[in-house]
């Protein structure tokens, strides 16, 4: 026993809560409803199309795991998935780079220059108005069927989000730490380097979470348009053939993928920004 | 010997947000001898920044001249350090690197700025939080690495803004003493604008009273307390509370037309 016990000791009748053992059963409990949830909603859809729903059209659980069991083993009909993958994610992460550095440089730029902002306001809101998916169909006609069509989907897709978001963090920047950056000496571009950038990080960052999401739309976009690889044809492919399970299993591996870039870029945000608060209730953020 | 700041006639408006031209600061002359510690006073919101602005170079002044070291400034004169009333400090820099800029901006090399910014990390007391980041440090600790950041530059000139206006009483004195303890010998010119007319006479050698907007200087009060000064114990002399007396009868017409008009502005 410790003897630091300030107050009253502590007996076996009335034992204190930890807060780290509660922590920890907290997230037992939140982590078994989860799979409580998965399990009775997958439950409930393999019997409903066990018994009165036709799995020709609903398909369910146990076909789209024997399907990506057999995607993985025995290859699909487009050849291996690694290969599709392989080719989804470059497009996806293709149009996400070009897109974040374009959205990042001309959103800061445009951020801090009055009239170059008020000569292109009406053209990027009309840029930004267009259905841009539909776009995927003229870069097929423009690049092919290869992976440049693709990455250009991806790019406006990325561009968009990414550059409103600059533009905002490059406007909002705090007077008082550009002057303060100006007295101590520093020159334009100092100014833009060490104020301007770090100081729209955050809303930069905040933006590439859903700017990656916007990458794989467009690159399985544009694969469903017109492409010889790729996630999306083999959605597609599953769609031409009536396999519901194919494009279930489709959806999961795209799924995944975006998860696995999200925790990539919460890591990285995490780094970046390191020098911030720590958010009230951050636990409670999804 | 000749004035290292000088402001002759110096007069600023701004456009307001509504379209009428709002004057800040008019007709202003003024001068600051080499190493001389003025401190400016006047109601709330009547200009006393934009003061500061003009010597900085952050502002131009809108007709007169503002001088400094003899010439015209234009741009951000040599030699000048400026704190704020806000914390300027960047949130994203550790206390060492927030010091460190300036030199940094000056062309010095990392390592170097770095050498110099530990050095003035120890003067102003914060040895062993070279590596915290400014949302661990109290209020106080800010401004003491703002303090710092400016210094390191070596000003010969040193402009601040109601610097310690955000501090409670105590962390305020302590700032104070701090701030007179590094300036003495550094042979600083300095103007500091404060609304708290005894902050102004425990720190200056001299105190203007500003009027009320548009600011333009009322009257010019010399301090002739001893130097080395320590800001608690200065209060309560005689001498302090008879320059007080003085200057407050001056402060005060100002303060009150200020008042009235702020009272007109609501209702």
């Amino acid at each position: 026993m410790s003897h630091d016990t300030l107050v009253q000791p502590v007996t076996a009748e009335s034992p204190l809560p930890d807060p780290r053992r509660a922590a920890t059963k907290r997230r037992y409990t939140v982590w078994s409803i989860r799979v409580l949830l998965v399990v009775a909603v997958l439950g409930s859809w393999e019997y409903s199309a066990s018994t009165f729903l036709d799995p020709f059209f609903y398909s369910k659980p146990s076909l789209v795991w024997q399907k990506l069991v057999d995607w993985f083993t025995v290859g699909t009909s487009q050849g291996s998935i690694w290969e599709q993958i392989e080719v989804t994610l470059e497009e996806a992460l293709g149009g996400f780079v070009l897109g974040a550095i374009a959205g990042v440089v001309l959103g800061i730029l445009l951020g801090r220059s009055r009239l170059l902002s008020d000569i292109c306001a009406p053209f990027i809101k009309a840029a930004n108005a267009v259905p841009r998916i539909v776009l995927a169909s003229l870069f097929v006609i423009w690049f092919g069927l290869g992976m440049s069509s693709k990455i250009a989907t991806a790019f406006v897709l990325v561009f968009f989000a990414v550059f409103f978001n600059a533009f905002q963090g490059a406007r909002e920047v705090d007077r008082n730490l550009v002057d303060n950056a100006r007295i101590l000496g520093a020159s334009r571009t100092q100014v833009l380097l060490t104020i301007v950038v770090p100081s729209a990080t955050s809303w930069i960052l905040a933006s590439l979470h859903s700017a990656f999401g916007f990458a794989l739309i467009g690159a399985v976009v544009g694969e469903f348009t017109g492409a010889d690889k790729g996630l999306g044809l083999l959605i597609n492919h599953s769609q031409g053939t009536f396999d519901a399970a194919g494009i279930y299993a489709g959806m999961i591996v795209i799924t995944v993928l975006a998860l696995l870039a999200e925790w990539g870029l919460s890591a990285l945000e995490k780094r970046l920004l390191k020098w911030r608060p720590p958010a009230a209730g951050n636990e409670m953020q999804i | 010997m000749d004035p290292v700041i000088e402001l002759r006639q110096a007069t600023k408006r701004f456009r307001s947000s509504s379209g009428g031209v709002h004057t800040a600061v008019s007709d202003l002359t003024m001068t600051v001898a080499a190493g001389e510690f003025v401190a400016v006073v006047g109601p709330t919101g009547c200009g006393k920044s934009t003061t500061l602005s003009l010597v900085s170079g952050l502002e131009p002044p809108s007709a007169g001249e503002a001088l400094v070291g003899g010439s015209p400034v234009r741009g951000i004169p040599d030699g000048v350090g400026y704190m704020f009333q806000q914390d300027a400090i960047m949130p994203w820099r550790s206390v060492l690197d927030n010091v460190a800029a300036g030199p940094r901006y000056r062309g010095a090399t990392k390592a170097e700025a770095r050498a110099k910014a530990r050095d003035w990390v120890d003067r102003v007391g914060l040895s062993g939080f070279e590596r915290y980041y400014p949302h661990q440090l109290s209020g106080g600790m800010r401004k003491r690495v703002a303090l710092a950041q400016t210094l390191v530059n070596e000003p010969r000139i040193l402009l601040m803004d109601e610097p310690f206006s955000a501090l409670d009483v105590q962390t305020r004195g302590l700032m104070q003493d701090e701030l007179l303890r590094l300036w003495s010998g550094s042979g600083a010119a300095v103007i500091f604008v404060t609304h708290d007319l005894e902050e102004a006479i425990a720190l200056g050698d001299r105190v203007l009273v500003m009027t009320a907007s548009p600011a333009t200087v009322k009257g010019s009060f010399p301090v002739p307390l001893p130097r080395p000064r320590d800001v608690e114990e200065v209060r309560l002399t005689a001498e302090f509370l008879e320059i007080y007396r003085e200057i407050w009868d001056s402060l005060r017409e100002e303060v009150e037309t200020a008042r009235e008009r702020g009272a007109a502005n609501v209702a």
